[in-house]
């Protein structure tokens, strides 16, 4: 006889997963388990593949901020590395320029670059998909050009660009130079991500996704669509603009050939190998943007592009959402296997 | 008994440590050389990539015909993709995980200054590098980094004196590429011309890379009076300007940097009879000219070419030079004797003297000091006469570093 | 004024190989809804094939049909098999896909062909009647012909079956399917059409601004902005937006800002141009139902 069955979700947060304890409690182990990784890296690997490592949480960071506005809010951005530039030369020339410490410098890129993109957001209110795209991708071509434009050339060195000094490490830890910056980084990166983590999955990230799914219905629901819009620019650059400047720190040296419009275009295909509206896909996507043109060149040296841009489609080809995508949907194959 | 035990470990720690790398010799065994190289292999600047290669064919035949003192040379060059980020990485990754003894010809300005403060610090000698701006001869604070070629600087202020002496009330204008080569130039024609580059100068106008033409750049400085045209502008946008200069009926006085002198590359897709008059300087001998086409100098060029990167394009002007700058690092390596540390290749590497390669001009030395890092100071102007560079005047020794 | 009269036709010349490459992309947006990036790189390949045959010893019209040809081969088969797997995932994705054709064909070009750039025949004489100081005849021909192509897209999309079937397919694929229309070899038929103008454009350009790897690159970016700035649904639009870009910059460049912000600036413009008329100049406004 057939009856009337609530269907049971397939897992929830809380119900047992594995060895009697829930999904979330393994997400927080898991996440500890991360963090301690990192911590315990800079004591156990090379000099040289610290700096590569550093390189990738700073990748992630910018790769966050970018996908806050394209990933969770929709607005496509080809312009990113802007930003990213903006972020690194505003450190630079305060170290270059002031007495300013390196540290209270990231903080002034973060707000120089919110602003900067605040701005920029205002008009581009207007502009939709392709037309976006155009915009961003006119910022990305200025900005170069800005960098290089003579009148400008006593704050930022020009062509020859600006060489910086990496801070030591605060007096009396017993930390090298790129350790202490690495765990500089991280004081700025984890931050970082908790508060987008906050901020995207409460009422703001709800905003957010609606006004990228269905713009029209969530002006309807009473969303403020063009004070979101404009703050995800703001706050999407900021983030990006504090990856720059602590970028600019890890290379000690700024110059417009660094921040081409090829940056931002891998930028782009970063969050979206990584993985589109998701903060873990951030990460997956610094390790493709940082590792990939070092595997081509392993592989070619006649056409290492060419090995990069097979490498690219085929990670689309295998995973069109993008290495989270993946994984949620194995995770979702797994949460029905478990849950029967 | 005991000794038996103490004997075999110690026989085992003796024999790992002769071929093992020595203290004091990084990169270096009993038998082999490791030498670091950055290029761009991908991105914008991909097209100098071709210069690597024929470096690593280079060290092939080197090592074909024995090596230096018994010593295969081991050339690892890696992309950088003209990103000097990327190139700090590859950097540290050639000197601390590859263990290099050195850096031989990194490319770009960018790269290199980005590099520079590491190498420095870490004692690792950064060799001739590839690119023309006018900072790699500072050796009393960066005594590990050396050029090579003659900077653009230098030979804008050749220009610059030899517009003085042929047309002293000349109105100039310049076209040049708006990054670090370009504006060089603009730098040698400011020294060359003092206080007179504010009158003389007429109108300047830049082009981006990224630019399809620079015929409205043509015009622009057509438009300004002037008589006398500088053009600082890779091989694309040199041929441009001579076939625009010649179709809009301009008859400046031309002078051309020596990047785009290449016969197949540049005066023939202009129009070889667009760019007569044209002037050049240069240090070395362009592959497609006639003037060299029975040259043994180049010959030796053509055999290697023809043995070891059969099918390259002989047009390319970049494996001239690489096998000119190889000539000279090999011509270091010799004059090391043995003794490859880090110090003694520096060491030689700032004491050559009169050195010549067979791809450069006649009477062009090259010449180091502990004092000079220019190792080739000199070039030779010459002129277009719509089938060849004909050379005239002397052999002029640029500026001072 | 003769000066700016110079400028202003030189920028013509220019925006005549943008408007050229801004059909190639109207062309794929209106048959697919997408943008193309690799377009260019497509273009500077064909336009290397089309080297090839003239130096071995085709002549030149032979060599422009058979590259043609190759073009739209070349087009159909990319749609077929690389992008086709994409046809339904997320639209970052194919850009994704996009970006990387593009580096693929362009490491490609530049490994087979080498880097030195190469002259490239025009088939307009160069003393021909209608050249003259500012413009040569090859330039007059090359804005000839990308308007001769424009006519004959515009024609094809308004007036012919086929043309429907396919902006059908790009705008509604379930309802054309019922229709009857074979959505599939609409999507292969317009990258092969796009190819197709995009190798025009190359064997166009490269006579003016000379073949090498990245001879399309720039031009894609200015031809982009050109074809959104018209209108990127409409072929007229994005011609006549490819012409303001080339003679925009020039102005920009002579006598607004100089040389070193010419970009930055006719950029600038172009973006306050569509803040105020988003959909581009001729565009259709987007109509979303509610």
């Amino acid at each position: 006889m057939a009856t009337l069955e609530t269907s049971r979700p397939a897992t929830t947060a809380a119900a047992p997963l594995f060895a009697g304890l829930s999904l979330r409690v393994w997400q927080i182990i898991g996440l500890a388990a991360v963090l301690a990784a990192a911590c315990v890296l800079p004591f156990i690997i090379s000099s040289y593949q610290l700096l590569l490592a550093n390189q990738v949480i700073v990748y992630a960071v910018a790769l966050l901020g970018l996908n806050i506005l394209t990933g969770y809010n929709g607005q496509f951005s080809l312009g990113h590395g802007a930003f990213y530039a903006i972020g690194a030369y505003t450190t630079a020339i305060l170290l270059d320029k002031t007495g300013i410490p390196y540290w209270a410098t990231i903080p002034m890129a973060g707000v120089l670059c919110f602003a900067v993109g605040f701005l920029f957001g205002l008009p581009a209110l207007r502009l939709e998909g392709h037309y976006l795209a155009l915009a961003t991708f006119a910022l990305a071509i200025a900005t170069p050009q800005l960098l290089k434009y003579k009148d400008f050339d006593f704050l930022t060195g020009g062509v020859q660009g600006i060489v910086i000094t990496a801070p030591d490490a605060p007096g009396g830890l017993p930390l090298r130079a790129d350790q202490w910056l690495y765990f500089f980084c991280l004081l700025w990166t984890i931050p970082l991500f908790i508060v987008a983590w906050n901020l995207l999955r409460g009422r703001t990230g709800r905003a957010l996704v609606a006004i990228r799914d269905h713009p029209l219905a969530a002006a309807t629901m009473g969303i403020d669509t063009a004070r979101y819009k404009s703050m995800t620019f703001g706050v999407s650059a900021m983030f990006t603009g504090i990856a720059g400047a602590l970028g600019a720190l890890l290379a000690q040296f700024v110059s417009p050939d660094s921040f081409d419009f090829f940056l931002s275009v891998r930028f782009l295909v970063g969050i979206v190998v990584g993985g589109l509206a998701s903060m873990a896909g951030a990460f997956f996507g610094a390790i493709f943007v940082e590792f990939v043109p070092n595997i081509a060149d392993l592989l070619s040296k006649a056409a290492p592009q060419a090995i990069q841009g097979i490498v690219l489609i085929g990670c689309m080809y295998l995973m069109p959402t993008g290495v989270m995508g993946l994984v949620r949907a194995l995770g979702h194959r797994l949460g029905r296997r478990v849950a029967r | 008994m005991r000794y038996r035990s103490i004997l075999l470990p110690a026989v085992a720690v003796l024999a790992l440590a002769g071929p093992a790398v020595a203290a004091d010799a990084p990169g270096v065994t009993a038998t082999e050389i490791k030498i670091g190289n950055t290029m761009p292999y991908s991105g914008p600047a991909s097209a100098y990539g071709v210069i690597g290669k024929g470096e690593t064919a280079f060290w092939k035949m080197v090592n074909d015909q024995g090596g230096v003192d018994g010593h295969k040379i081991d050339f690892i060059s890696v992309d950088d993709g003209y990103n000097p980020a990327k190139a700090v990485e590859q950097a540290r990754k050639l000197v601390e995980e590859e263990g290099v003894a050195f850096l031989f010809n990194p490319l770009g300005t960018p790269s290199n200054t980005a590099i520079e403060k590491y190498m420095n610090a870490k004692k690792v000698p950064q060799l001739f590098v590839a690119t023309g701006a006018d900072k790699w001869g500072d050796y009393q604070h960066f005594p590990w980094t050396m050029g090579w070629q003659p900077s653009y600087r230098t030979e804008a202020q050749i220009y610059a004196k030899y517009i003085l002496k042929e047309k002293p009330n000349a109105k100039i204008a310049i076209l040049y590429q708006n990054d670090d080569f370009g504006k060089d130039y603009i730098a040698g024609l400011k020294d060359g011309l003092g206080d007179k580059y504010a009158k003389m100068v007429v109108k300047e106008a830049s082009y981006e890379v990224t630019d399809p033409t620079v015929d409205s750049q043509i015009v622009t400085l057509q438009a300004s009076g002037a008589d006398t045209l500088v053009t600082a502008a890779t091989p694309k946008f040199a041929a441009q300007t001579i076939r625009k200069v010649y179709d809009i009926g301009w008859k400046p006085l031309h002078l051309l940097t020596n990047v785009s002198l290449s016969v197949a590359s540049v005066m023939v897709p202009a129009g070889p009879e667009k760019g007569v008059g044209v002037i050049t300087s240069n240090y070395g001998k362009d592959s497609t000219d006639p003037a060299w086409a029975n040259d043994p100098g180049m010959n030796e060029w053509r055999a290697f070419m023809q043995k070891y990167l059969p099918g390259a394009d002989m047009k390319d002007n970049n494996y001239v030079y690489a096998y000119g700058v190889s000539m000279t690092m090999l011509q270091v390596l010799k004059q090391c004797h043995g003794d490859f540390s880090r110090a003694n290749i520096m060491k030689q590497a700032a004491n050559l003297k009169d050195f010549e390669v067979p791809t450069a001009l006649p009477g062009v030395k090259i010449n180091t000091s502990p004092s000079n890092y220019h190792p080739i100071r000199q070039m030779q102007l010459q002129r277009w006469d719509g089938k060849t560079w004909v050379r005239f005047g002397d052999v002029i020794t640029g500026g001072e570093s | 004024m003769q000066a700016f009269l110079h400028q202003v036709l030189s920028g013509f010349a220019t925006g005549g190989i943008y408007a050229s490459v801004a059909l190639a992309l109207v062309m794929i947006y209106q048959s697919t809804h997408h943008v193309n990036f690799a377009q260019g790189e497509m273009a500077t390949f064909s336009t290397y094939m089309a080297w090839k045959m003239i130096t071995i010893g085709f002549p030149y019209w032979a060599a422009f049909l058979l590259t043609l040809l190759f073009a739209f081969v070349l087009g159909v088969a990319i749609e077929r098999i690389i992008v086709r797997p994409f046809y339904k995932a997320p639209v970052l994705s194919v850009i994704a896909v996009f970006i990387g054709l593009l580096l693929i064909i362009n490491s490609l070009s530049g490994a087979l062909f080498d880097y030195t750039i190469k002259p490239f025949p025009s088939p307009f004489p160069s003393d021909a009647w209608y050249g003259g100081p500012y413009l040569s005849p090859h330039e007059v021909g090359m804005i000839f012909v990308t308007f001769v192509v424009l006519a004959l897209t515009f024609f094809f999309f308004r007036f012919t079956p086929l043309g429907l079937a396919m902006r059908a397919a790009a705008e509604n694929p379930v309802s054309s399917r019922l229709c009857g229309v074979r959505v599939g070899w609409m999507l292969a038929l317009g990258w092969g059409l796009a190819g197709l103008i995009g190798a025009v454009a190359g064997m166009m350009t490269a006579p003016v601004i000379y073949l090498d790897p990245y001879m399309m690159f720039s031009v894609l970016l200015y031809g982009f902005a050109g074809a959104l700035l018209g209108g990127i649904d409409n072929p007229w639009g994005a011609v006549l937006g490819g012409f303001i870009v080339g003679v925009l910059q020039n102005i920009a460049g002579a006598y607004l800002v100089g040389t070193e912000l010419m970009v930055t600036v006719a950029l600038v413009i172009i973006i306050g141009i569509l803040v105020i008329k988003p959909s581009g100049l001729f565009g259709r406004p987007i109509v979303t139902r509610v």
